[in-house]
Parts: structure tokens; sequence; C-alpha cells
């Protein structure tokens, strides 16, 4: 009962979750030439692309990168070996363990008649699968732990995806070792096929001792060592009512394995019946798995492929503009977050400094996507977008090595491009006009203002750097404001720039930090350090406004948090 | 003569042809260079926003080269600059260099302040040499003008970046001379080149540019001549756009020196990446001296 509700249940959340991912490709408008696109328009573009695809020679190309890029990766394997044999392991082997025996029913009894998981090949088989996975996760364990570099942890999500499977693997194999054991699965054997009655106590002790002996059951009552003539005996009863379904347990090495380490706490464990609990366990994570896939990391096993397929057989420039604003909607999908992107960044170094994730180009990607779905984010989350998506040098190699050759620079762009639509520029223009409006007493030029300092913590914070704290020698010569090219570009320079750079200094000394901060200076300097070249008392004037700047975003960065 | 060659991030995508240049004309002069993959930003898009981000950056890279035992050869001034600013800070202070190293442990990096960093006009002025440029020059310029441009994150600050006299410098000109070509006076030579704000205030910055194009003209330069990745992207894809856009054309395009230098050595033009400007310099060919020089004993 409980069974068949979750069974349903979930099968209903899975294709719900797919059919909403997949129109999400459909919806996402990534770029300008997106924007006026509707879905419906790409959805038939799509339907029309595929159709003329396999109707066309081009069906040779997808078969070609179904079969080596899909099934066998090659694209992996040409990067790195342990790598794909990772990953090969774990999904080969589990689709496998799928179709043989979790879809047993459906499948491999109706292909081979002679199916009965307790087997072989089967029982063998299903082991077998089950290491390869391990195997697998084992693998990749060992590659994470020796990589170094600015790799980041792995988010959250990933983890639960890794959980659900270790936890139906691990389920699994105790479950098997639980039944192995099991005296009160035995005596249900027995009374369904032994066709003994119980008077025939001879014999039931003979398959009995034949079973402990030989199928590691733990009975109560029936405990070795046994006589040669009774183990024949319960051979020949073996043979004659149990052999057509049953091969040696020991051939399913991993349950067997777990049936040892059992064995002497298997009367309890039989009484608990705790072999129906891992099996509620094992069905429960499996369903699980199946309604939360299309919401996890593993969606990427239907989106990598389409995408690997559509990538092949697309035109640059010459495909339909709706199929193209398709395709980049599945590239953020496509993404499995592998990190290659992060590993080969110009800029991840600065995660170490500046913890926003948004820097690595693999969480950007995800900040991207989140954006995209509507969600209200909040002006921090977006904040924090911008500040990864501007510190981005545009230096292309995360496109580079993108094992699965995902324009992510292009998608950089449109990225940038839809911040600026919500209002998000490039953080210095941003700042610029942010500060600008927040301390505005530059503009306000009757007001008195108190000598008192706003912030005495303020010049701590530049101070503590040997730079910036040169700027207590300024002796007021204006030697600076006099050479700087920004102020002579303008005919009235303090309409433009508020305070010049010998009045920011000035503010400094008197602590203030409001004036200081909020001019328009800081961000208009071109920074040619001619001022600091110049400067007869060697104030580092340059390296000032860059640590004002610094603290100007800082500020900022703290107000929205 | 060793180095290890510092690309940064822009010249690999959008100045392939500065990087193809410079290798050939390195080449020639026996200038060894060693690419190290793992180099990252060298900083400098940092420093607006966090100063120990910007030197942690630098730093990596600083570090990469020293456990090579080699100084860096690096093309781009602003590159130039905060190299040389973040070595100058990590020396100076000595909590930031121990900031810094506590971080690059994590890779099994360090950084001891034990290598040099070098733009490539200097590499080619103090360890090639004049003398031996000159050697190789088979085709010299005549009749040829150039607008020279220091860039200021090579001269300023003087104390730090250590490039050559911030007020009167001759380093760059001289290497021009070298080609033949004469090296105009012009009052805006040492002034910015405006790309540091560009995206930023790109009207100011376009003043800037606006500014120099012009005053390069007046003073009867054929071409402009840079040893920087944004001095380069502004005085050519910039001043196309310029020209396209706002209709003001000073027609003094830019050419980027180890490409004016290396066409007088005889280097192939495919190799120097002439055709790769955005403005077209196929011109300055007209400019060599219709037979090459004689081998000279
Ligand atoms: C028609 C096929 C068939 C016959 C005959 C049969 N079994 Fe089974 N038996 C199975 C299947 C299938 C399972 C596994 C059921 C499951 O997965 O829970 C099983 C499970 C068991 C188990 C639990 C161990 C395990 O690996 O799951 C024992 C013990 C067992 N059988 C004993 C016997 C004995 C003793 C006989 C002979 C008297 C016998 N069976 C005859 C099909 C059969």
């Amino acid at each position: 009962m409980l069974y068949t509700i979750a069974l349903y249940t979930s099968l209903a959340i899975f294709v719900a979750g797919l059919i909403y991912r997949i129109s999400n490709w459909f919806r996402y408008s990534i770029g300008k030439d997106a924007a006026d696109i509707t879905a419906s328009t790409r959805v038939s573009a799509a339907v029309g692309g595929i159709a003329s695809t396999i109707f066309s020679a081009k069906i040779g190309i997808l078969l070609k990168v179904f079969l080596l890029d899909v099934l066998l990766q090659t694209w992996l394997l040409k990067k790195d070996f342990l790598r794909w044999l990772a990953h090969i392991c774990i999904y080969v082997g589990f689709i496998l363990l799928l179709l043989m025996h979790g879809l047993d029913k459906l499948i491999t009894s109706v292909v081979f008649d002679n199916y009965y998981s307790t087997l072989n090949p089967f029982m063998f088989l299903r082991d077998f699968f089950g290491l390869v996975v391990i195997v697998g996760v084992g693998i990749a364990i060992y590659r994470r732990l020796l990589s170094k570099g600015p790799r980041p942890q792995s988010t959250g999500v990933d983890y639960y995806a890794i959980i659900i499977l270790a936890v139906i693997m691990i389920s699994g194999v105790i479950l098997e070792g639980t039944k192995i054991v099991s005296n009160s699965r035995y005596q249900e054997m027995v009374d369904e096929y032994a066709g003994l009655d119980e008077e025939e106590t001879e014999d039931l002790m003979a398959l009995g001792a034949y079973w402990v002996q030989k199928f590691g059951v733990v009975s109560p009552d029936i405990k070795g060592p046994f006589d040669k003539n009774t183990l024949q005996q319960g051979k020949q009863l073996h043979e004659m009512s149990c052999a057509e379904c049953h091969s040696r347990p020991q051939w399913a090495f991993m349950g067997y394995g777990a049936s040892r380490v059992m064995s002497p706490m298997a009367s309890l464990l039989d009484r608990a019946n705790i072999r129906t609990l891992l099996w509620y366990i094992h069905f429960l994570a499996c369903f699980f798995g199946m309604a939360y896939l299309p919401f996890s990391k593993f969606f990427h096993i239907f989106s990598t492929p389409v995408y690997l397929l559509a990538n092949a057989v697309k035109k640059e420039g010459k495909s339909d503009p709706a199929n193209m604003a398709t395709m980049r909607a599945i590239e953020m999908d496509a993404c499995t977050h592998c990190g290659d992107c992060t590993t080969r960044c110009s800029v991840a170094v600065a995660f170490n400094e500046i913890s926003n994730p948004n820097i690595l180009p693999h969480e950007k990607l995800a900040a991207f996507r989140r954006l995209l779905s509507g969600r209200g984010l909040s002006k921090k989350t977006l904040m924090a977008i911008q500040e990864g998506s501007y510190i981005c040098t545009d230096c292309h190699r995360c496109t580079d090595v993108c094992p699965i050759g995902i324009n992510l620079e292009d998608l950089w762009l449109n990225l940038k491009a839809h911040l600026a639509e919500l209002g998000y520029t490039k953080p210095e223009a941003w700042a610029r006009e942010a500060m600008g409006a927040e301390f505005n007493l530059v503009k306000l030029k009757d007001k008195t203002l108190s000598l008192t300092p706003v912030d005495k913590g303020f010049v701590g914070e530049l101070t503590g750097s040997a730079q910036a704290s040169t700027f207590s020698v300024c002796f007021g010569c204006q030697t600076c404001t006099n050479v700087c090219p920004v102020v002579g570009n303008y005919e009235n320079p303090k309409e433009s720039l508020g305070l010049l750079p010998h009045e920011i200094m000035h503010c400094l000394a008197l602590k203030h930090k409001e004036l200081a901060l909020g001019s328009r200076m800081l961000w208009d300097c071109v920074t040619c350090y001619v001022c600091q070249e110049h400067c007869p008392q060697g104030v580092r004037v340059t390296d000032v406004l860059y640590q004002l700047k610094n603290l100007a975003l800082k500020h900022l960065k703290e107000k929205a948090a | 003569m060793r180095f290890a060659l510092f690309l940064g991030c822009n010249i690999p995508v959008r100045l392939k042809h500065y990087e193809s240049a410079s290798r050939a004309v390195l080449r020639e002069l026996d200038v060894e260079l060693v690419d190290i993959a793992e180099f990252n930003c060298c900083g400098y898009p940092l420093r607006n926003i966090d100063l120990k981000a910007f030197v942690l950056s630098s730093a990596r890279n600083l570090a990469l080269a020293e456990r090579q035992n080699l100084n860096i050869i690096i093309l781009c001034k602003c590159g130039y600059g905060t190299l040389r600013m973040a070595d100058y800070l990590l020396r100076e202070d000595a909590r930031l260099r121990e900031d810094v190293n506590r971080i690059l442990a994590k890779e099994g990096l360090s950084y001891n302040a034990d290598i040099q960093v070098k733009h490539i006009l200097s590499v080619l002025f103090n360890d090639v040499g004049i003398g031996v440029i000159k050697e190789k020059i088979t085709r010299p310029y005549e009749n040829l003008k150039i607008a020279t441009h220091y860039g200021c994150h090579a001269l300023r600050p003087s104390n730090i970046v250590q490039f050559d006299d911030p007020v009167a410098p001759s380093l760059f000109d001289q290497l021009v001379e070298v080609t033949g070509a004469e090296s105009v006076d012009w009052s805006t030579k040492l002034d910015c080149c405006g790309g540091p704000l560009l995206g930023t205030n790109d009207e100011l910055s376009l003043d800037f540019t606006e500014k120099k194009l012009a005053d390069a003209r007046m003073a009867g330069a054929h071409y402009l001549t840079t040893g920087c990745t944004f001095c380069q992207v502004q005085f050519d894809s910039v001043q196309k756009m310029m020209a396209t856009e706002k209709g003001t054309n000073h027609h003094v395009p830019s050419i980027l020196y180890p490409q004016l230098l290396g066409l007088c050595m005889g280097i192939d033009k495919d190799v120097l990446g002439l055709d790769s400007n955005q403005i077209d310099i196929t011109g300055i060919e007209g400019f060599l001296v219709p037979e090459p020089l004689a081998e000279s004993g």
C-alpha cells in the first residue's frame, strides 16, 4: 500500500519536475534577440528543428554524437582518464542496476523467462553492478581529495544527491544481507516451495542443515556441525524444491559479506524485523531520489545529452534565432557543476579574500539560473552576482575548458546585460551613483558642516595600510589637484567631480567619511598616478583613492546585508 | 636570458597578435620564454574592489614564477604596474606578506620577493640592448613619424615601477628611433590614454583618447605606438569606434611596438599580425627602405 502510494506520488513529482525543467528551456529568455520570441514560437521552432534534423543526413551526426559523446563520453576520456572512469562506473553501473534490478518486473522478467533475483547470473550481476557504482564513487572521492587549487567546496545541493545515492546503495546491500541470514524468510520459503508437512521433521532438519551450511541461513534451532548424510539428504531436497530459483548466496558477494558480519545478531535482527525496515528505507530512498532528480544536479542526465546532441547540429549564425535562444537556456541546465571552469578561472584566486561564490564561474552560472527563474532576489544577492560578474576579466578560459562546450563567455555577457536591466551596472559606475546619493553633503553648498568626526573608526581603516595612511602628511599645497588631468578636463571641475583630490585629503585629516566617500572624484580617477608622482610630501594620493573606493564598495555591501 | 611570459587575460583573447609579434621578436633576439599555464589575473581589475584580493592575485603569479626561479616579462603596462605594486607592498609590509603566503600555502606556493618583474620594453632596452637590436634590423624605416605613447602605469609611481625617468623618459623613444623612425615631440606624450575609465565613465575616457589623438596628429605623427594591452585597445578598437560612432577621425592608427620592430627585422607580417589590428596599419610597410641593408660583417 505505502509502496504503491509512494511509487505513484514520486513518479508524478518526477514527471511534473521534468516538464517544469524542460519548459524552462522555452521560457528563459537570455540575450537581446531572445526577448521578442514567445515561448510557443520557440517550442514550434524546436519541434521543427528536431523533425528536420531527424529526417535528414544529420541523423548520422546525431547517432555518432550519441554513441561517442553521450554513451562513451569520449570528451571526458580525452581530458582525464580517472575522471572518465569514475563517471562511467557510476552512470553505467547505476543504469544497469536500474534496468535489471529496479525495473525487473517490467524488463528483466519479460526478457528472461527464467529470471529470479536469487539465481545466477542475476544474483551475481546485481552485486557486481553495485560494486561498479561504489568503485566509481570511490575514484571520484579519491580525485577530489588529491586535487589542489582554488576549488571551493561543493555546495549543499550536490551533497543531497550523493547522500541519496549512498543511502540507496548501502540499504540495498544490508537488506540483502539480512535476507540471507533471516530464518523467518527461510521458513516462509520452505512453507511455500518445499512441499513438506510439519511431521516430516527429518526432511525439514536436513533441508535446514543444508541451507544453514551452504546458504548462510542463521537458524535458532538448527545448528552445525552436521553429518554427511543429513547434508546429502538436504541437498537432494534442495535440488528438488529450491535449486531452480537459487544460486549460492556467495555470488551476491556484497550482500553475503554483510550477512556474515550480521550473523551473530541474526535472530535479533529477524525478530525486530529489521528486514522490513530496511526494505522501506531502500525503496523510499529510491522513490525520493526519483522525485528529487529533476530538481537536483542529476537532472544533467537528461539535459547534458540533449545539449550535446543539439550543439552538434546547430549552425552558429545560421540556425533559427528561436532555437538559439532555447539552446542558451538548455546550456544553463547542461552544466554538471563539475567545476573545471573554476579550476581554470583567472580570478578564482580572489575568492580567498572576497568570499563571494559568484566569483567562481560554476557558481555564477547557478546564480544566473536563479535570476532567470524570476524569483525575487534580495538586493544583497543581486549585488553579489553583480560583483562576481564584473570581477570576471572575460578571459575566455572557462569557455575553452568546459568539457561539454558550453559557451560560458556568451552567457556572462548576457548575464551582465540582464543585471544592467535590473539597474546593476559595473560596480564602479554603480557605486558612484549610490554613494553620491547617500552621502550628498558635497551638493549641499550652503550647509555648514560640523568639524567633529562623523565616524572615528573610518580613518582607522585607512591608517591600517601603510600607503593610505600617508594622507596625514598633506600640507595642502594643492599640487595634486593642479596636475590632475581629470580635474583639467572640466571647466567647472567641482560641479562634475564633487571634491577635488586635495580636498579629499583634507576630509581625511578631518576624519570626514561622508564627504570623502561621497565624492565622484573617486570613481572618475583615471589612476594615472600623476598626482602621486608630483606630491612634494610623498602622499600616495592615487593609492589613497584606491583605498577609499575599496571602503565605499565595502560600505555598500554592508549596507545591503 | 630566460623569462616567464605573463600574458594576462586580454592578450590571448583580444590581442593575439601582440603575443605572436612579441614572441617572434624576442626569439630573434635570443630571449627565451617559458609559459606558465597556471598564471591567473594580474590583479589589476581587483584594485578598485579589494586591496588584499588584488595583492593575493598578483602574488600567486609572482610565486608561480619564483617557484621556477624565473623573472617575469610582461607585455601590458597596467599588468606591469600592478605586479610591481604588489611586489612592492609585499616587500614593504611583512604582515601582508604573511597573510598572503598563508593562503598561497594551500597550493604549496609562497612568495619570498626573490624575482623581478620586467616590461618587454625594458627587457629590450636594458637586457638585450639597443646595439644588439640595431644589428638585427635589415630594413629600417625612412620618413616615418611615430608618436610614442609611454603609458601611465609603466612610468608612475616611479619609485615603485622603476621603468624610466618619470618626467623626461627616453627609453621608448630610443627603441622607436633604432628602427629608423622619428619619435616626434608631442605635448601629451606622457598622458593617460583614458583606458582605465572605459566602462565606468565612457565620456571622460574618450575625452582623454580624443585629446591624445588630436595632439599626435598635430605633431605630424603617422602612427602611434604602444606597449600595453589597454592603451592599444584604446587607440585601436576605441579609436575605430569613435570614428564610426562619433564621426571624429584623427587618422593616427596605433601599432604595437613589437609589430613596428618586427617588420624592420624582416619578420613575416602574418606572424606580426599586421592584419589583425582593428584599424588598418599595413600602410606602414610603405615606409620601409626599398632595399634591405647589406649584411654587415
Ligand atoms: C520459484 C522460485 C523460488 C523457489 C522454488 C524458491 N525460492 Fe527462495 N526465493 C526466491 C526469490 C525470488 C527470493 C528473493 C525474494 C526477495 O527478493 O525478497 C527468495 C528468497 C529466499 C530466501 C531469502 C534470501 C534471499 O537471498 O533473499 C531464502 C532463505 C529462500 N528463498 C529459501 C528458499 C528455500 C529453502 C527454497 C526451497 C524450499 C526456496 N527458497 C525456493 C525464489 C524461490
